[in-house]
């Protein structure tokens, strides 16, 4: 009986706390919204997202409808959400995260192997290819090449490219007061990658695949105006990994 | 308040008459798109006076609070457009969290000599300074001219409004709420009449490039019927209509170059509203663009021939 209550006490915290987190999150960064894809189906989806700032995960998760949410598990650093206690209890609490071990020297479980059995379980994920955040000047980090793994190991997968603008400019690295500015959060179509028997395509797709998540943001949409003080835009990014 | 049931009263019939031809409308010729966004404009519109309507009802406190909130929902919609670097993060939390709340108590606190230069003498300086400390220099004036801007008319010109809740006109024994009412009603109006001027004449193209909807035939047409509503509406005033109508010309066409300038800054910017939260309209500045500038004229023109000098104008009026 005792064990009872304590989970279920447990579970409307972590309900309680999801729904704290998401009113933050809509609060402070006022996302605006853009769905260019259909509601989450029975087919699995990765949501491949950039990186910028450590409210990322949060503000897609807020930004998702709430059967969604209960379907759908960010992947996550373990070093970062096991940190603490509090950390602990968002990280595996609320978001149900996967959380991966970022150092190849010390890990002990393979992160596509993680991946892939949250999916077969029956999951989607929100995944940041990137592999780290990304604080250069550049829009997007080469990918990191899980994604082409997850994609060829379950070829039915829809992968579902989400651009997120602004929120680093609302928390930049190191800060600790958000300023409220308004964030887009851009879902773009779904892509349905057919992988089986494409061995050695790995640098096309991942090239292919950053090219969609890029035409997502305001650069991509306007190439024509780049903004003062924007470096120069690449002729053609996908030169150099064509045949 | 008597004026203010009367009031309500009114913008309800009007809106009632503009839902109705609205529903004519979508009868006659189908819900094209222009009838949609017409009845989600209008729509809108009976949103956006319920809320000032209940503002209004509630006394001073409510009003500025309202327009308190109006200035954070502008500033957070003018500065995700500006330019800035991280540098500017203390700068921005400055602007929103301390130059906001601190220009509306001076506000509520009736402080004419605070309120009027904490933003363009206190902020100009402070914004900068936390900035420099910092150390980067790239788009350094870009940065400081974009945020002092987006303060100057999101909080300093929206405090304006509220600023005529105090306003101590000898001889006026009503409301302040009411000269507020005015305002916007007589510059939002202006604005209608404009849009509606303009579909029925509008040919030459006042800003081609700035604003391509803005015609002379609108210009004209509207800013002359919102003098008319504004003589109208004399009795929300302490003036005859004569000075009422001359007044709410004036703040028509100040509305009109507000709303052009802040125009010409979405055109810089290369957006077409400047959000989305207001359905049909776009952003919060994009209905309150003609209302930033006119209050800051409408104020200073009442405080300085009506406040500060009357025996000096009082033959004129």
């Amino acid at each position: 009986m005792a064990i009872d209550i304590r989970s279920s006490l447990g579970r409307i915290a972590q309900t309680a706390a999801g729904a704290v987190l998401t009113g933050i999150a809509h609060a402070v960064a006022a996302p605006r919204v853009v769905r260019l894809c259909p509601p989450l189906g029975a087919t699995p989806r990765i949501y491949i997202a950039n990186h910028t700032s450590n409210a990322d995960t949060v503000l897609i998760w807020a930004c998702l409808s709430r059967r969604e949410r209960r379907r759908v598990r960010p992947v996550a650093a373990a070093d970062y959400w096991l940190k603490s206690p509090l950390r602990r209890f968002i990280g595996k609490g609320v978001f149900n995260a996967v959380l991966i071990e970022r150092n190849p020297e010390d890990r002990t479980q393979d992160p596509v192997a993680q991946m892939t059995a949250a999916i077969d379980a029956g999951f989607s994920l929100i995944l940041f290819p990137e592999g780290r955040r990304n604080e250069g000047e550049v829009p997007l980090l080469p990918l990191k090449s899980g994604i082409y793994h997850l994609a060829r190991s379950r070829p039915d997968l829809e992968i579902v490219p989400v651009w997120i603008e602004n929120l680093n400019g609302v928390l930049p690295r190191g800060e600790v007061i958000p300023v409220p500015l308004i964030c887009t959060l851009t879902f773009g179509p779904p892509i349905s990658p057919d992988l089986r028997g494409a061995e050695g395509e790995k640098a096309r797709f991942l090239a292919g695949l950053a090219e969609r998540m890029l035409a997502l943001s305001p650069a991509g949409h306007d190439r024509s105006t780049p903004a003062v003080g924007d470096p120069p835009a690449p002729a053609d990014p996908q030169g150099g990994a064509q045949p | 308040m008597t004026e203010l049931a009367a009031l309500f009263v009114l913008v309800a019939l009007t809106l009632g008459a503009a839902s109705l031809a609205a529903h004519l409308i979508r009868n006659r010729v189908g819900p094209t798109a222009f009838v949609e966004n017409l009845t989600q404009r209008i729509d809108a519109w009976w949103v956006m006076c319920i809320v000032l309507g209940v503002a209004f009802a509630l006394g001073p406190g409510a009003t500025i609070l309202l327009f308190a909130f109006l200035s954070f929902a502008v500033l957070r919609e003018f500065l995700t457009l500006t330019r800035r670097s991280r540098a500017d993060h203390y700068a921005l939390i400055f602007a929103f969290f301390v130059a906001l709340p601190v220009q509306y108590l001076a506000i509520w606190q009736d402080w004419y000599g605070f309120f009027t230069v904490f933003i363009p003498v206190w902020t100009f300086m402070i914004l900068p300074t936390l900035s420099v400390l910092r150390g980067q220099t790239e788009g350094f004036l870009t940065r400081m001219a974009e945020t002092q801007w987006a303060l100057m008319v999101s909080v300093f010109c929206v405090s304006h409004v509220p600023a005529l809740l105090f306003l101590d006109i000898p001889g006026f024994d009503k409301s302040g709420v009411l000269l507020v009412a005015f305002l916007v009603i007589v510059v939002q109006g202006s604005d209608v009449l404009q849009y509606i001027w303009g579909k029925m004449l509008g040919r030459t193209k006042v800003a081609p490039r700035t604003s391509p909807s803005k015609t002379w035939e609108g210009l004209i047409g509207g800013t002359l019927s919102a003098a008319l509503l504004g003589a109208a509406l004399f009795w929300l005033t302490p003036f005859p209509p004569l000075t009422a109508g001359l007044l709410a010309f004036v703040c028509a066409i100040v509305g009109f170059f507000g709303g052009l300038v802040l125009s010409a800054v979405k055109r810089d910017r290369g957006v077409k509203d400047w959000g989305t939260t207001i359905e049909g309209h776009g952003g919060f500045l994009d209905r309150l663009d003609g209302v930033v500038f006119a209050a800051l004229i409408f104020f200073h023109l009442l405080r300085f021939f009506w406040v500060t000098n009357p025996e000096t104008f009082n033959i004129v009026f």
